[in-house]
């Protein structure tokens, strides 16, 4: 009954999707009020109806319906209630269906919080999403329904892949789609600008904190999904270059370089049609992460369900979406123009080669994941392309984007003079110099690429030093904290996801440059020494857990002779699939890393063990929490509220009906566009 | 005009690749076995466990040797087309399992059916390193003389077993 009702739900979400996509569009292109008035209505209504789908399949996974086949084929009666629940979206379908739950929770999000636009834009972003959502709908119901019985039902069910069986699985990919999906409001946003041929500051200030949300979700999404492989797979590395990571990766290179693009076009109104091909890119990449990882062209530790058929079907909706985006972008980009101008030397140009290393960037790793593919399509052979390529290439690009990082924020908007920027910054470059060159040698051993990496991150942080300094020196405020407290909060935002960049080097260079590890045979009681600690072994026992048996090692750490903690590494072997799985035990500290995995039993108590010392390591992904708490605070930003607190606060000097209308809505546009430029 | 055309013409090849790759598989490593000496092997068998069967002994027939394992889920799916397989007659199929414990093989074909004139169990992986199993299923046709014909990754399917396996089976029975 409850699957046949979220079908049911599904379809209905489909009619009103289809609503949605055509009505609103054609009522703001002939000015139909009516027509432009249905957008929001709808939008809630399709909403709904897929939350109701959502939690069908999701009750049918926690109350273990078998008779629903993809209940049958991802859950087991032993598996915990919590992964009962995320392996709602732990197969193809049900991804699917989140896909599509984000996407109607993204379109309501823009239907409430866009009172202050105007009512035929609202129809249009709006329009194009329900667009959007018509494809993935269709393609449920039609190729990968989640709510498929299997008549007479089974009495258990095959179980959830053990990899997904894990706290991340939980949080990783509704990030992760949170993100990819959210750059469909960007999208939108690109497209109705293209439909309706009107470009201009106002229309970037919209777009703006939808495109940061969708990229502080990404790059959470991103992040959790590093630390899970990194604590998961037992091979203590946080990225693999894998086609499916790179998948992700993809709309984030693509996404940082449109929210810096959209600050150009809001600010200064440059960038325009190249704003607009970042957002389609960004929205585009999205989808053919779902194409790589759905439809199993490449090889992948991803590719958890993955079906040819169902391949043609998601090729052939990427060439309508991106195929007519990029067709009306040819189309219509020439009249939108280019925007304002700008000298050889200023922050917009800047901006702009940033925004090119970024997007040459993506280009590459598109071009390496996809490398094997063109081979063998071309028949000139099996290749695959690995982490060597893609180090090679990604450093020296992104070496002079965070040179700029460091410049940009201090230089002038349309012309900026190199000199006086030299004389401001030479002081931070020396420091960083000195410093970079130094901090190897207290790590133990000098390397070159150690005081590479560590020089563009003290460059990053030395430069955003002054860049405050002079920011604060420069305000008309009296007192270092009524300085601080003037400054908004979208310029904190900037130097903290700036710093996170530079933390996030900083992890990255020193693991690359001091990692220790051993793999060994070890028998009960022998020690292994790694870097500077000493690992007893003090054997396996075996121990039940709720739907697998372990192998839970014992491990005594001790520094100078002195037990400093115990750690527990695991190998599982779940019960209904016969999987094998290696959990890591890991000690986390804010220098430094132990890392313990099992291999292989070896007779006589005796196991293969592997211990790793990792300095920095979680640097890493903390840089990543602080770029996401950039994000977060640029979104936040006081001008951004005062806009909406304006719409919802009755105003008592104009009537409350005329302010509900069209025609109120619009002069609220002027005075918001005169806040931007002084912000 | 033509710039703005630009990411449509890179988007279009894009494609074309795409739907180009959808149609080749990319785990299908191309066997350097094949056209080389079966590697020998000499194994217990699973029903008679006192029996053993070495590569030898099938010299003089064209046969099919089918990797297998009551844990591997797509056995499952390729299963009852190897059962049609072998009542047909055309092709004796040996199955090979593969890192299985032996009751559990046994319950699974009781299940499932039989498909295989000779099972031999491989429980340590040994004889499959050999034969570069790295995924199961996978099916080796071996001709008359010992030497390894075709390899199929991943289940055998109705469109493999009709377009490749079944007239390379005839051929090599001459």
């Amino acid at each position: 009954m409850i699957p046949e009702l979220g079908n049911f739900a599904l379809i209905l979400a489909l009619l009103l999707a289809f609503v949605q996509g055509t009505l609103p569009i054609i009522g703001a292109a002939r000015g139909i009020p009516s027509w432009i008035a249905l957008a929001r209505p709808v939008v809630q209504g399709q909403f709904v109806f897929v939350t109701i789908a959502f939690f069908c399949l999701a009750y049918s996974f926690v109350t273990s319906d078998f008779s629903v086949l993809n209940v049958a084929q991802n859950s087991n009666t032993q598996l915990p209630l919590e992964y009962r629940f995320a392996a709602t979206w732990g197969s193809h379908e049900g991804s699917l269906l989140l896909w599509t739950f984000m996407l109607a929770s993204w379109s309501v999000a823009v239907s409430v919080f866009s009172r202050h636009l105007p009512n035929d834009m609202v129809a249009r972003v709006l329009g194009v999403m329900g667009l959007v959502s018509v494809g993935f709908l269709i393609f449920m119901l039609f190729t990968s329904n989640p709510f498929d019985r299997i008549l007479p039902g089974l009495t258990e069910g095959s179980d959830l892949n053990p990899l997904l069986q894990d706290p991340g699985m939980v949080f990783h990919p509704p990030m992760l789609y949170m993100g990819y999906v959210g750059f469909s409001v960007a999208f939108a946003f690109a497209i109705s600008a293209l439909l309706s041929g009107q470009l201009d500051a106002t229309w970037a200030r919209w777009s703006r904190p939808w495109t940061t949300v969708a990229w502080l979700f990404l790059t959470l999404g991103i992040m959790l999904g590093s630390w899970w492989a990194y604590y998961e797979l037992g091979w203590g590395g946080w990225w693999f270059w894998d086609p499916v990571e790179n998948a992700s990766f993809l709309p984030w290179l693509v996404g940082t370089a449109l929210i810096h693009s959209l600050a150009v076009t809001e600010k200064r109104g440059g960038f325009k049609s190249w704003t607009i091909l970042l957002a389609i890119s960004a929205f585009s990449l999205s989808l053919l992460g779902t194409f790589l990882v759905r439809s199993g062209v490449l090889t992948s530790v991803h590719a958890f369900a993955t079906d040819p058929k169902r391949g043609i079907f998601i090729l052939a909706f990427l060439v309508v979406v991106i195929g007519v985006s990029l067709l009306l972008f040819a189309w219509r980009a020439p009249k939108i123009g280019l925007g304002g101008k700008f000298e050889l030397v200023s922050r917009e140009s800047m901006l702009l080669a940033n925004n090119l290393l970024l997007v040459v960037a993506a280009g590459s790793v598109l071009l390496g994941t996809l490398y094997p593919l063109f081979m063998d399509a071309l028949d000139l052979g099996k290749i695959s392309v690995g982490p060597p390529y893609f180090e090679t290439v990604f450093v020296p690009l992104m070496t002079p984007a965070i040179f700029l990082m460091g410049l940009g924020p201090l230089a002038r908007w349309k012309q900026a003079s190199l000199p006086e920027l030299a004389v401001r910054l030479r002081w931070a470059f020396a420091v960083s110099l000195v410093t970079a060159l130094l901090m190897p040698f207290v790590m133990g051993e000098w390397k070159l690429f150690v005081s590479f990496g560590l020089l563009m991150a003290f460059w990053v942080i030395a430069s955003m030093v002054v860049s405050v300094m002079h920011r604060l020196r420069s305000s008309a405020k009296v007192g270092l904290f009524a300085k601080l407290a003037a400054q908004p909060r979208s310029y904190y935002g900037m130097h903290a996801a700036h710093l996170g960049i530079a933390i996030f080097i900083i992890g990255v260079t020193l693991v690359g440059g001091y990692e220790t590890e051993k793999d060994v045979r070890m028998e009960i009681g022998e020690v292994v020494e790694v870097g500077g600690y000493t690992f007893r072994f003090n054997g396996v026992k075996k121990a039940p857990g709720p739907n697998y048996m372990a192998d839970i090692g014992s491990v005594d750490v001790l520094r100078n002779g002195e037990k400093v903690t115990s750690m527990e590494p695991e190998k599982r072997v779940y019960n209904a699939s016969g999987m094998a799985m290696t959990e890591a035990a890991i000690d986390t500290g804010i220098l430094r890393d132990l890392y313990v995995a099992l291999g292989e039993p070896l007779g006589n108590g005796a196991w293969i063990v592997r211990v790793y010392h990792k300095p920095f390591v979680d640097w890493i992904w903390f840089g990543c929490l602080l770029m996401a708490f950039g994000g977060a605070l640029a979104v936040t930003d006081r001008r951004y509220r005062l806009s909406s607190r304006k719409e919802r606060d009755p105003d008592p000097v104009t009537d409350k009906k005329v302010s509900g209308s069209t025609p109120g809505k619009i002069p609220t546009a002027a005075p918001l566009i005169a806040r931007s430029k002084k912000a | 005009m033509m710039r703005f055309l630009l990411p449509l013409v890179v988007f279009v090849v894009l494609v074309g690749f795409l739907l180009v790759g959808l149609n080749l598989n990319p785990r299908q490593v191309p066997s350097p076995l094949i056209g080389k000496p079966a590697p020998e092997f000499q194994l217990q068998q699973l029903h008679e466990s006192e029996k053993t069967l070495t590569s030898k002994d099938n010299l003089g027939k064209v046969w099919l040797l089918n990797v297998w394992a009551s844990w591997c889920v797509a056995c499952r799916d390729e299963h009852p087309l190897l059962v049609e397989l072998a009542n047909s007659g055309i092709v004796p199929v040996y199955g090979l399992n593969y890192k299985d414990e032996r009751d559990d093989a046994l319950q699974w074909l009781k299940q499932f059916g039989d498909p295989y004139a000779v099972t031999i169990v491989d429980p340590e992986g040994r004889t499959g390193i050999n034969y570069g199993v790295y995924g199961v299923p996978e099916t080796y046709v071996i001709d008359k003389n010992g030497v390894i014909r075709y390899k199929q990754i991943g289940p055998v399917t109705v469109e493999a077993l009709e377009t490749k396996i079944l007239p390379l089976v005839k051929e090599l029975q001459g």
